[in-house]
């Protein structure tokens, strides 16, 4: 429920209201994706996404991704020891599950084609956990 | 070998007795100030090194500030080496600063937690701590069994007896803690022994960081602070004529504006880096919007006038004249070797200012009370953010409670604490706990940047094309203005290194400084010097093989000799450079690339090697270009890194320094244009993106036993060997950075 402001980003709504701030701002201006979430599955940059435009779908943070289980994506990012200093790297997972969904075998230019920023300069264990990822959601539909 | 702990570490540590019969070890210091009610399971208010529960889990302390340096992880399996304990059975803890008096007043209890001082000290030091209470748990089950604690062996958190008989560390630690440590130095571990160190381990917060639940700075909350933006002022040392908030408090959630103070023009930078309105909000939209309204009448500072093109034409002029300049270095005659020379080659280099940028922004949480105060931030210097609070609120030091979280990245931006002073300033005006955020703007627009400059390098040839003269002129802005604590350190100190490459390889070697005046601020960007002087050296060298047809490796090889050790004086008591080390990961770094090999593919390779106090590497790529696009084929990186505690970590670190390098210099530069900063977000200062970035860095970490540093590793390296691969691709020889706007202007 918000009644406020329906301008207001998703992004504050979800860190100041919801205390969900799993979701980070790295620009405010959907340049560096660390603020990236699932609206309706698809990635969606938290920090432009007005709340009326959010409202009526469906949103999932990171705090939401995992079920009993973790998602393929997160222990894959995990398996490779992907972190540096982690920051980015939520938005990252949640850029990846959305790439995941709409090719299940990601080829490289495929995953060269995620937009989102890593400062620390962990695209090459990107690269590997979402290869990684993509055999184990594989794995999992044979 | 067995090492022992010197009687000073030994000394730094006390072990008690906590509550639930688990056993605690914390700095001797604090011990007796331990109050009762503290030895619970309150583990970070609590704050110590190791703890032992009785059911066998081990908690330890980490005291850095992870930056994604991987210091959280490196420095408790130090400890966890040496206590022998499972790795699985540990859960790692972030220290909050403690306070200790010593004779320069307090302290951080928990030792040094700068980056770079933590990879040495701690060698030893947390080691130690380890040892000592591994001895105690021993000799706890020496005296419940009756033997001779030499006959007791330990593994994975129980000491063992040669009949076989085990007890688990858990069962031990009450008895343990009532053992007095002993007096003889406590032996460590000889190498061979290590299970831990030298291990591939993962990130201690990895399970927290794939879900959301790490806090950053950013994410701490207090139920009664307010969101702080901060208007700042875009003029260099300017000042707030005057402003209107009409509008700014009609917004929904504004509680209140008030105005922070800027420095004064060529007084130190010690607070806040600009003269700012702050906008408080019960949020940050709030506060963000209120900050868009706000109306602000702005006056140009001293450096109105100053702007990049101004800066890189004073650069030149001061080489051109050559006067004034600070001598830095000085060995035999270049002049005289230059009128003998056979040949004389010259080129310049210009370096931009450049932004550290973390993708995290600074940012601090503030309670101001009565008599104390709590400052929770991603820190790196938190001694120094405890005398700052201090000195603008006038609490002693021990009032005020400082609690670091993970950083979302640093490259040196979290060594200075302005944000710190802005957010006391605006807690102080407001009268209510205040957390300051900082946007990506504020970020670009109000920073530390690593200095501006330009290199003039001559080389002097004989008649065999070797090099015999060396002369290495550097006008740029100084790392050290206005640093109240760097004041006594020379001038060129942080752009030009007295014994930097190849001093003391080269018979006649003159380094000149001329300072620029500039009101940028400037400060560390990971490795300021190493970063900023290796480019004109690397690129040089491999200009002269160009130019006298040598091969680049050879050349380098050639003027590092035979292996010996020279001093390094400018980096601290007893830093030396190795010539062997550098020359054997130039080797291996070639052979990976497949230097020699003749190319018919449009293909350039090029390479570059350096030395940074504590570290060793060579840097190589393949590149291509085609239309208006640089393909990076290859990069690779051999470093001679000292002592690796985990592997995955320092793998990590090799691979993004090199990302990084080749992020600043294809496409980052900080400009100026009427004394502010051009640069507003990312689409102006473009970091490396996935596309761009090579598929795989090939990183070779050569074996080393010496201990070193674990702060964020630059790759000094890496830019001057793009530039160098993307001349072999070519021809195009670039000598300004960023290095993409040049190459697409000159092919």
């Amino acid at each position: 429920e918000h009644d406020g402001d329906p301008t207001m980003p998703l992004l504050w709504f979800l860190r100041d209201v919801l205390r969900l701030t799993g979701t980070k701002f790295g620009c405010g201006i959907g340049a560096c994706g660390a603020c990236t979430v699932l609206l309706d599955g698809k990635a969606a940059r938290a920090c432009t996404t007005a709340m009326q435009a959010a409202a009526g779908h469906a949103v999932t943070t990171i705090e939401g991704l995992a079920g009993d289980a973790l998602h393929p994506v997160q222990q894959a990012w995990i398996d490779e020891d992907v972190a540096a200093c982690g920051y980015c790297q939520a938005g990252q997972i949640l850029a990846a599950v959305d790439l995941l969904r709409r090719k299940p075998k990601p080829s490289d230019d495929d995953i060269a084609a995620l937009p989102n920023l890593c400062r620390c300069g962990t695209y090459p264990r990107i690269r590997k956990a979402i290869l990684r990822a993509a055999e184990s959601l594989q794995g999992a539909k044979r | 070998m067995t090492r022992a702990v010197d009687a000073g570490r030994r000394r730094f540590l006390a072990i008690s007795l906590a509550a639930g019969g688990a056993l605690l070890v914390v700095p001797r210091a604090r011990a007796d100030a331990l109050p009762p009610e503290l030895l619970g399971d309150d583990l970070t208010a609590l704050g110590p090194f190791i703890r032992i529960e009785r059911d066998n889990r081990v908690v330890i302390g980490a005291r850095g500030c992870e930056v994604g340096q991987g210091v959280k992880t490196a420095l408790p399996m130090l400890i966890a080496e040496e206590l022998d304990v499972d790795w699985a059975q540990v859960r790692v803890v972030q220290l909050p600063y403690g306070y200790v008096d010593t004779d320069q007043g307090p302290s951080n209890l928990y030792g040094d937690q700068s980056a770079d001082a933590d990879g040495a000290a701690a060698w030893d030091q947390l080691r130690g701590a380890g040892a000592t209470v591994r001895w105690l748990l021993r000799e706890a089950a020496a005296r419940e069994w009756k033997l001779p604690i030499e006959q007791l062996g330990t593994e994975a958190g129980h000491v063992l007896a040669p009949d076989g008989r085990r007890l688990s560390y858990g069962a031990l630690a009450r008895s343990a803690a009532a053992i007095a440590p002993p007096d003889a130095p406590v032996a460590l571990k000889p190498d061979r022994d290590f299970r831990l160190v030298g291990r591939p381990t993962r990130d201690v917060d990895l399970d927290e960081l794939v879900t959301g639940r790490t806090g950053f700075g950013i994410d701490a909350y207090a139920a009664d602070a307010l969101v702080a933006v901060v208007a700042r002022c875009p003029h260099l040392d300017g000042t707030l004529e005057s402003y209107d908030d009409a509008e700014t408090r009609r917004v929904a959630g504004v509680r209140d504006v008030v105005t922070i103070a800027g420095p004064k023009p060529g007084d130190a930078l010690g607070g806040a880096l600009a003269a700012g309105v702050a906008v408080l909000a019960d949020g940050s939209w709030a506060a963000l919007k209120g900050r868009e309204l706000l109306k602000t009448n702005w006056k140009p500072g001293p450096w109105a006038a100053e702007s990049s093109a101004a800066l890189a034409a004073s650069a030149h002029a001061l080489l051109d004249r050559g006067e004034d300049g600070v001598p830095v270095r000085s060995d035999g005659d270049f002049a005289k070797a230059r009128t003998q020379a056979r040949r004389v080659i010259e080129a310049r280099y210009e370096l931009p200012f450049l932004a550290h940028a973390p993708l995290e922004p600074p940012g601090a949480l503030i309670e101001l009370r009565e008599d104390r105060a709590r400052l929770v931030a991603a820190l790196q210097d938190p001694d120094g953010a405890s005398e700052l609070v201090a000195r603008l609120t006038g609490l002693p030091r021990h009032s005020i409670a400082i609690e670091m979280t993970r950083a979302g990245g640093s490259y040196g931006r979290r060594l200075k604490n302005d944000f710190v002073a802005e957010a006391v300033q605006i807690a102080k005006a407001a009268g209510k706990p205040v957390k300051l955020m900082w946007t990506r703007e504020d970020d670009l627009a109000h920073d530390f940047y690593r200095p501006f400059g330009v290199h003039a390098m001559a080389a002097a040839l004989d008649r065999r094309q070797r090099i015999v003269g060396w002369s290495h002129r550097c006008a740029a802005t100084p790392r050290n203005d206005r640093d109240a604590e760097l004041k006594d350190d020379p001038v060129y100190a942080g752009c030009l290194e007295p014994d930097g490459f190849p001093a003391g390889l080269v018979a006649n070697l003159d380094k000149t400084f001329f300072a620029l005046a500039s009101g940028m601020p400037r400060g560390w960007w990971c490795q300021p010097v190493d970063t900023f002087e290796t480019f004109a050296v690397q690129c040089f060298l491999d200009e002269i093989a160009v130019a006298t047809k040598q091969d680049a490796v050879e050349l380098r090889l050639d003027l590092l000799g035979e292996p010996r050790r020279l001093p390094y004086a400018g980096r601290g008591r007893g830093v030396v450079f190795d010539t062997g080390r550098l020359a054997d990961v130039l080797k291996r770094c070639a052979e990976r690339i497949g230097w020699g090999a003749r190319r018919n593919d449009g293909h350039g390779l090029g390479i570059a090697c350096d030395f940074t106090p504590g570290r060793y590497a060579a840097h190589a790529f393949e590149v291509s270009v085609e239309r208006s696009n640089l393909v990076i084929h290859r990069a690779v990186c051999v470093a001679d890194v000292g002592r690796v505690v985990n592997p995955l970590g320092a793998e990590a670190q090799l691979t993004g320094a090199l990302l990084d390098a080749v992020s600043a210099a294809l496409h980052l530069e900080i400009t100026l244009k009427d004394g502010q900063v051009r640069q507003r977000n990312f689409p102006d200062y473009p970091l490396l993106r996935l596309a761009q970035a090579p598929r795989e860095v090939d990183v070779e970490i050569v074996d080393s036993a010496e201990p070193a540093g674990f702060a964020e590793m630059p790759a000094p390296g890496a830019a001057s060997a793009l530039a160098n691969a993307v001349y072999a691709a070519t021809t195009v020889r670039v000598r300004k950075l960023p290095l993409m706007p040049q190459l697409m202007r000159m092919l």
